[in-house]
């Protein structure tokens, strides 16, 4: 009992964590029809942003304007870069997003070096919030939740109470018929996609210090985030809310298998032959992979996604 | 036009490379990450190599009065790119090589280098392995061009369940360690002993984990939580430790962390007060043991490299073995200094240290000891500046650390 609502509770906030990455890549995705592959990378900018103004001004600080700094950015690679790949179509575009994430891995490198830096977790969040059975679970993940629920609702409200919200909304289906009517639907493009990346920011400045701030960190959680936008669905806002936490859960659970894959099959009534490697391999060691495995079956039974609102 | 352009500047490049490297005649490379999540364990050994070639060799006469110098190869952490680099630095010269993080990059560079030596007998190739403490490395794979300079996961392993085997309150232990050769050995190695010793502790659980890509332990310490275990035996090192000691901090656990690399590379920091008499380690050496000069050379290191904390005695130990081989020798050629160095006798910081000769395994002293607060005695010296440092519990002496060995060695 203890070993499921702790294990629940560490899957929901890596899978909350995830879920910020996501909001933007699908946010970006839906109305740009972009894959932004440098998406992580906005996500280790925002973590040595944040190091670099903690290092100035404290932690705080740093919270609010290192998103604003990597949406700042993330704008600029829009209007100067990606609308110029854009004239050349999607294989130009996806190529050019592929690039951009090793030239920020190499900048990074070059400004701040290729070994970790010391960003660390504040003092007033270095601490126990409450203890459950006796395993402890600390402020600063409760601090991660409450960001990330925040920021969930915020773009809730955004996307469905506000009037940018909503030409946002009519531009993902009928970008033309906004066009028409007047609106700079460019203009929008960028937005979105300065959004999306500061989202991005945002996460990886409580992810930076939550867990390590080193160049190597974009491309560790790089594919996961693709992974968390294909199953919740294209686009879906929902979807990848609900696959985060999907995804989140199931690497943290899976950690906790001891089943090796005879067991799994044992289960299902077929003997393995004994003393293969494959056979002797658990679902811990598998852990990594099952996200891909979740990703497969997806596209094949149902490609459009859990929610996704589109085929495409 | 453009391609002169880059072939004058590719000429230029080479030509500062061979200016660079020309002024010191006693060349190692250090085959190591440099990047990749493993960057800074690799960063602070190059450190530490250069700083003791420059204090403990060259400053007393360098080798037949030639400068030694130690020259980092990034090999990512990864075995196949450790033969890149090694390809690379024989290219350059290099005669001899050092590495250790990692036992899956030391089995890649023993066979490329018996590879090479058997195929190049006038330019042959000497690797020193300060670290990578795979057992099969002097047993069944040992080689006559490979020596190693620390302790292996099997001698490690002896002394900590000898250790636990006095130790009553044991029960229940937790094997967790990185998945791959290392890892898998400590877990053999823990399993097997206890079996051997304590027939009543009951290991309650083991798990491997990815190496270098776990961000996030909460997961595995929860599991070890729910296993009830008392104790944990693991074998991590850098970032994958001081997570992991870092996550059962957050959640609380109290259970007793064995490990072989608690005390560097900023695990005592991820650790803080809450390893104090949590977490022990094995290892050569630790600030708090008495030597004659290595207590001013480390708080000298500390000094003149902000952030990193001198922890790799054997470094030092290699280092002046190296140098003392090639002067009695009286030469640098790499198998006139194997042969030197086998059987040598020295007197390092720890006490008296001997390379076997038949698998060229350095016996050393060992020392077990426990997190503990500093208090200007026993524990004299805090580690990373958290006012937490080590306090010996039991030395091995260099005789009781032997175990025998399978090697057959092909001897050229």
């Amino acid at each position: 009992m203890e070993f499921v609502v702790i294990s629940l509770l560490n899957g929901i906030t890596y899978g909350l964590l995830l879920f910020m990455l996501s909001s933007g890549l699908t946010l970006i995705f839906s109305m740009m029809g972009i894959l932004n592959f440098a998406h992580a990378s906005f996500y280790m900018l925002g973590a040595y942003f944040a190091y670099q103004i903690s290092t100035w001004v404290g932690f705080w600080p740093g919270l609010l304007v290192a998103p604003l700094l990597v949406g700042a950015v993330g704008a600029a690679v829009e209007r100067y870069g990606l609308r110029r790949a854009h004239r050349f179509g999607h294989v130009a575009e996806l190529l050019f997003t592929f690039g951009l994430a090793f030239l920020v891995e190499e900048i990074v490198h070059l400004i701040w070096g290729k070994v970790a830096v010391d960003y660390r977790i504040p003092l007033e969040l270095d601490g126990t919030l409450f203890t459950l059975f006796d395993t402890s679970f600390p402020i600063y993940k409760g601090f991660m939740m409450l960001v990330s629920v925040g920021m969930l609702v915020a773009l809730y409200m955004l996307l469905t109470r506000t009037r940018i919200g909503l030409i946002i909304q009519a531009a993902l289906t009928k970008p033309d018929m906004v066009e028409a009517l007047g609106h700079n639907v460019p203009r929008i493009f960028m937005l979105v996609f300065g959004g999306g990346t500061a989202l991005a920011g945002l996460a990886g400045v409580i992810g930076g210090n939550a867990f390590v701030t080193e160049p190597g960190m974009a491309a560790a959680v790089g594919s996961i985030v693709f992974v968390v936008v294909v199953v919740g669905g294209l686009g879906s806002l929902t979807g990848a809310f609900v696959a985060s936490l999907l995804i989140g859960c199931i690497q943290t659970f899976s950690v906790a298998m001891t089943l090796s894959i005879t067991d799994v099959f044992a289960l299902i009534g077929v003997a393995l032959p004994e003393g293969s490697q494959v056979a002797r391999l658990t679902i811990t060691q598998l852990a990594p992979v099952l996200p891909y495995v979740l990703m497969v079956a997806i596209l094949i039974f149902r490609p459009r996604g859990l929610m996704g609102a589109r085929e495409s | 036009m453009k391609s002169s352009f880059v072939k004058r500047l590719t000429l230029a490049a080479s030509l500062m490379l061979i200016g660079g490297s020309a002024a010191a005649q006693v060349k190692i490379a250090y085959i190591d990450p440099l990047s990749g999540p493993f960057a800074n364990v690799g960063d602070g050994g190059l450190k530490g190599f250069k700083e003791a070639a420059e204090i403990l060799v060259n400053q007393k006469g360098g080798i037949m009065g030639q400068k030694l110098e130690f020259v980092g190869f990034d090999n990512k952490g990864s075995p196949q790119e450790s033969q890149i680099q090694l390809k690379a630095a024989i290219d350059q010269g290099f005669r001899f090589i050092t590495q250790g993080n990692g036992s899956g990059a030391a089995h890649s560079l023993i066979d490329a280098v018996n590879k090479w030596n058997a195929r190049n007998p006038d330019k042959t190739v000497l690797f020193f392995n300060y670290a990578a403490v795979d057992p099969t490395l002097t047993n069944e794979k040992c080689s006559f061009w490979h020596f190693r300079f620390d302790a292996n996961t099997d001698m490690k392993m002896e002394a900590i369940t000898s250790f636990m085997e006095n130790d009553k309150k044991i029960k229940k232990v937790f094997i967790i360690g990185q998945d791959y050769a290392h890892g898998h050995q400590v877990a053999r190695a823990a399993k097997e002993m206890l079996a051997r010793k304590r027939k009543d502790i009951k290991i309650v659980g083991e798990d491997l984990h990815p190496i270098g890509r776990v961000k996030d332990f909460a997961p595995y310490v929860a599991k070890i939580k729910a296993s009830g275990a008392d104790t944990v035996i693991t074998g991590n090192w850098g970032n994958d430790l001081s997570l992991l000691v870092k996550a059962a901090k957050d959640a609380g656990l109290k259970t007793r962390f064995f490990t072989y690399y608690a005390g560097g590379l900023g695990t005592p920091q991820a650790m803080g007060a809450s390893g104090e008499n949590q977490v022990l380690q094995l290892t050569e050496w630790h600030m708090n043991v008495p030597t004659k000069s290595t207590e001013k050379f480390a708080l000298d290191f500390n000094k003149k490299y902000p952030g990193l904390y001198f922890y790799y005695l054997r470094v030092n130990t290699m280092t002046e073995m190296v140098a003392k081989a090639m002067n009695t020798a009286k030469s640098t050629d790499p198998k006139a200094v194997a042969l030197a160095l086998e059987d040598m006798r020295f007197p390092a910081e720890n006490g008296e240290v001997w390379m076997r000769k038949s698998d060229h395994q350095l016996m050393q002293p060992l020392f077990i000891s426990v997190f503990s607060k500093q208090d200007g005695k026993t524990v004299k010296h805090d580690s990373e500046g958290t006012g937490y440092g080590w306090k010996t519990l039991a030395s091995i002496s260099q005789r009781d650390s032997q175990l025998p060995t399978s090697c057959i060695m092909e001897r050229p």
